[in-house]
């Protein structure tokens, strides 16, 4: 432990404080008075982080022994955790102020949540993974439930608790067989003491996937998302959409590359079976939904399961075309929940499909956006979203793994069916009395910006290709 | 057999058929009483191991205090079991089944079971060598200095507990009476009281 350590996981140890400076001046200031400030706040020193990890950072640092690992492939990570949760933030301020959920707790405990996951991200040792997938995971039971006095709400906290629980249990339990093995919790440690898929090693491996395939919700492990998706508020459902996703797809990766790596065969096919069934799930069960924040549960169930193609192949080129997917599946996720947010009747929330109705007419620009949105997230080629699943199925082509290409296509083809519903209803429906949309200015910004972006990304995909592919060698190379 | 290898054997039983009747024993109550025992024998197998300040932890804290905790919570919830049980005998078919195939598999790895050749080494090499040192600074050197990232990380963990029971369980109620100490301290007894003659006879 040196000053060289500290140095290393500065970010996070600022953040850190960060969080517990803000909370003293919360509860010192009385109730709630500080909430909106504190949100902005939280967003700037989301935004600052994310320049200096993005500008600051280089080359590959190992601090703490080899327990924390900062490299290219985790700066990736952290700069899309830190700009999609500030993102979150500033666009959902106005509506826990108007829903009356303007507590401050919120703030920080999403700040705490990002900090646990820059240490799952960055973990090179299986007990700093589990603590910092247990800071993340608490902070998110906790905001799941926080409008308590809605029984949904409360249940959706609890569901996830229960679960939540489960799947540690079983990760923890992976993570002893692991130990049990090799001796050593250490990433690096336990790759050098594999020679040979050993039954119990690979059990303890498959316990510590499905714990961990809970977490980015990938079928059959799935079960909790539709349901927590729909009983939290907005706003935190939007956040379990972006950043907890991009930090548990890429510790997936962090674990199973790092630790193990050397018997790649043994992960690829579960990732490969997790991939295919979540695809399918998600593009078949999403059919019956009239809720939009339940159809949209079931869309990032599909979602993941195309990052774990990328995944299964075990190559460098599918480590990058995931990094790639999970960047622009975030994107595409602020936009459309920046609208689901803002739409109301009568001054409440609303989230069903039916009051989308003839919605072009009413505001034809928010309608083109949420189209461009919803044609980017099934797919459809001059968008963003298109070239994400269009890297994934290729990495999993060159790797030899067709019949998983073919698979994903099918499934997208199924998929598209109730984003293009989404966008029927809005342009072609019956003329019913549906919804508004009321936005606050960042909301608006940001749905029009993600649309633009989904279009603009056709030319060079905003350079993320390079930077990516510099991530994916720095895991895998 | 020593003595030793006597303990163990007492001790390790004693664990086992505790943590069973802790799952089995109908009575909420006696389950955290039977857990309380569970405790105190690994606390035994803790000093057979050499780790007694590990031992004295386990019976302090966890007897001491999280057992007690336990049991009022157990004693103050009124949780229907009854009720609970007649809904799990719905799901008990498939619950034995996953509970068997999971069972027959374990039995499959543990039977198969290997170590890496390094393993042994790797597990020694993290801990001082305990011919050197005692074990209770062995401990400290190993949470404050070695893995002092994990032990401030578990902090912030139980932060974010703290935060959440309060966020969720704390009501700020309107109709009662607080104490206002300024509001107390600046009262005028001039403005507060006022005397009043009374005339026999005639009230206010």
């Amino acid at each position: 432990m040196t000053a060289t350590d500290f140095h290393t996981v500065l970010p996070e140890v600022l953040l850190a404080l960060y969080a517990m400076a803000a909370l003293l001046a919360c509860v010192y200031a009385g109730k709630d008075a500080l909430t909106g400030v504190v949100t902005w706040a939280t967003a700037g020193v989301f935004v600052a982080l994310a320049a200096y990890i993005g500008f600051a950072g280089e080359g590959a640092n190992l601090a703490f022994g080899g327990m924390f690992i900062d490299d290219a492939f985790s700066r990736f990570a952290k700069v899309v955790i830190l700009l999609s949760s500030a993102g979150v933030l500033v666009m959902a301020q106005d509506y826990m102020a108007r829903n009356d959920m303007g507590r401050f707790e919120y703030p920080i405990l999403i700040a705490l949540a990002v900090v646990g996951m820059m240490f799952m991200v960055s973990a090179g040792d299986l007990m700093l993974m589990y603590l910092g997938l247990e800071l993340q995971s608490l902070a998110l039971y906790v905001v799941a439930a926080m409008r308590r006095d809605s029984v949904k709400s409360t249940e959706a906290g609890l569901k996830y608790f229960v679960l939540g629980s489960l799947s540690s249990g079983l990760l923890l339990y992976g993570a002893s067989l692991v130990y049990g093995y090799a001796g050593t919790t250490l990433f690096s440690g336990i790759l050098t003491t594999l020679d040979a898929a050993h039954l119990g090693l690979v059990i303890g491996l498959v316990f510590l996937i499905a714990g961990m395939a809970f977490k980015v919700s990938a079928a059959p492990f799935h079960m909790w998302t539709p349901d927590v998706y729909e009983g939290a508020p907005t706003p935190v459902t939007a956040f379990f959409a972006t950043a907890p996703k991009a930090a548990a797809m890429a510790m997936i990766a962090r674990v199973l590359f790092d630790a193990f790596g050397a018997i790649p065969a043994q992960w690829g096919q579960v990732l490969a079976a997790l991939a295919v069934v979540s695809m399918f799930l998600g593009a078949t069960a999403a059919i019956g939904q009239r809720d939009i924040k339940r159809l949209m549960a079931y869309s990032s169930i599909a979602h993941m399961g195309y990052a774990l193609v990328g995944l299964a192949t075990g190559t460098a080129e599918g480590v990058q075309a995931m990094l790639i997917y999970m960047a622009i599946y975030v994107t595409m996720n602020l936009g459309t929940f920046a609208f689901i947010m803002s739409l109301e009747k009568d001054g409440k929330p609303i989230s069903d499909i039916d009051s989308l109705n003839m919605f072009s007419k009413r505001e034809p620009l928010k309608a083109l956006a949420v189209l461009i949105l919803m044609f980017s997230l099934a797919g459809v080629p001059p968008m963003l979203g298109f070239f994400g699943k269009f890297y994934v199925l290729k990495a999993a082509v060159d790797a030899g793994m067709t019949w998983l290409a073919l698979a994903g296509a099918v499934a997208s083809v199924i998929g598209a069916f109730y984003y293009l519903r989404i966008v029927f209803f809005m342009y072609f429906g019956r003329d019913t009395e549906g919804a508004s949309s009321r936005m606050a200015p960042v909301q608006w910004l940001m749905l029009v910006a993600v649309a633009a972006v989904m279009l603009l990304g056709v030319v060079n995909l905003f350079g993320i290709e390079g930077v990516a592919a510099a991530a994916a060698a720095a895991l895998v190379g | 057999m020593s003595v030793a290898d006597l303990a163990f054997y007492a001790f390790s039983t004693v664990t086992i058929a505790a943590g069973l009747l802790v799952t089995l024993s109908r009575n909420p109550v006696h389950s955290v009483l039977w857990l309380i025992l569970a405790f105190l024998s690994s606390a035994g197998l803790f000093v057979l191991l050499g780790a007694e300040f590990v031992a004295m932890l386990l019976i302090i804290v966890y007897v001491g205090a999280v057992a007690v905790l336990f049991l009022f919570v157990v004693m103050m919830l009124d949780v229907d079991f009854e009720e609970l049980k007649g809904e799990m005998s719905r799901y008990m078919p498939l619950g034995l089944l996953v509970g068997v195939i999971i069972i027959m598999q374990l039995v499959l790895g543990v039977g198969a079971w290997v170590q890496a050749d390094g393993a042994m080494g790797l597990r020694a090499a993290v801990a001082p060598d305990m011919a050197q040192v005692e074990n209770t600074r062995a401990l400290g050197l190993l949470i404050y200095d070695k893995y002092l990232l994990l032990f401030q990380l578990s902090a912030l963990v139980l932060l974010v507990a703290m935060i959440g029971a309060i966020l969720l369980t704390l009501r700020h109620r309107k109709d009662i009476k607080r104490q206002n100490v300024l509001h107390q301290m600046w009262r005028d007894p001039a403005k507060a009281m006022e005397l009043m003659d009374v005339k026999p006879g005639q009230g206010l």
